[in-house]
């Protein structure tokens, strides 16, 4: 199993606590928003964390002023399968 | 006993009042998404949240002192109901209107994750009623006005916040407002 943190675009707002607690997955652009490190397409909202950074991801989710992060679990990547229009 | 809680329960009304006032001006100020020079957003977030508990454990002192002190003539009835005090029931009554709009306030803050933003966020506006609400407590009901120190925490008090609410409602209030109105760095 691995982690993902989601980021739920709709409630996002771009405050910035995610990038800080975790400087190393999210980088922030110019209008404040996160945007996962080395990421594209699904990955930037279904963004992989890695042991070292989950209790950092369990604090972003928890101290997110939009309540717009979440954590969930799912099979690595090359056993999942993407329904199109997802 | 009496005088150590009727002047504890003064005490702890002022402890508390200070404390709102710096909730209030940290809670604008994460509003922002700021950091504030040393301290990372997400410090300010919990110094927002830690100072408002610590100033609801203040309040709850406060109360709590002045029910058991004889001077307050405070009823357990006074903590839920306001305006029926019998010292000067306009003013007591807003410190009650106060309390309960505080307890709404820190349980649906500690339970935000339960009950959604919508939610929490509908109930946290009310702060902004609560802190003009627990200064007219404080300078209408509170026998200590006469004080210089504490005319001198209140105007101070007022001034802050004042400013903040005007800061906060600024077209360049938020930090990625200059980015968002369009213009790039």
């Amino acid at each position: 199993m691995k982690t993902y943190l989601h980021i739920d675009w709709t409630s996002c707002d771009g405050r910035g606590l995610c990038t800080e607690l975790l400087p190393g997955v999210l980088d922030r652009d110019d209008w404040g928003y996160p945007v996962a490190r080395g990421k594209a397409g699904w990955e930037r909202t279904d963004v992989p964390v890695r042991d070292a950074d989950r209790e950092a991801a369990q604090e972003a989710v928890f101290l997110c002023p939009k309540l717009a992060l979440s954590l969930f679990e799912r099979p690595g990547p090359e056993q999942e399968k993407r329904t199109p229009g997802r | 006993m009496d005088e150590a809680m009727w002047a504890f329960g003064r005490v702890s009304g002022f402890v508390s009042l200070a404390l709102f006032t710096g909730s209030v001006l940290l809670g604008i100020l994460n509003r922002s998404g700021r950091p504030l020079m040393v301290l990372p957003r997400f410090s300010i977030s919990i110094l927002h949240r830690n100072i408002a508990l610590l100033a609801t454990v203040f309040l709850g002192l406060h109360v709590g002192s002045l029910l058991l002190d004889s001077f307050a003539k405070l009823n357990p009835v006074d903590i839920v109901v306001p305006f029926l005090g019998s010292f000067q029931p306009f003013w007591q009554g807003l410190g009650t209107v106060a309390l309960d709009l505080v307890l709404a306030v820190v349980v649906t803050g500690l339970l935000r994750h339960r009950i959604g933003q919508r939610s929490f966020k509908a109930v946290h506006w009310l702060s902004y009623g609560v802190w003009p609400v627990a200064m007219a407590h404080a300078l209408g009901n509170g026998t200590d006005v006469s004080s210089g120190w504490f005319l001198l925490l209140a105007a101070v008090s007022a001034v802050a916040v004042a400013a903040a609410l005007l800061w906060r409602l600024s077209p360049s209030f938020l930090e990625t407002s200059h980015a968002r109105q369009g213009n790039l760095p």
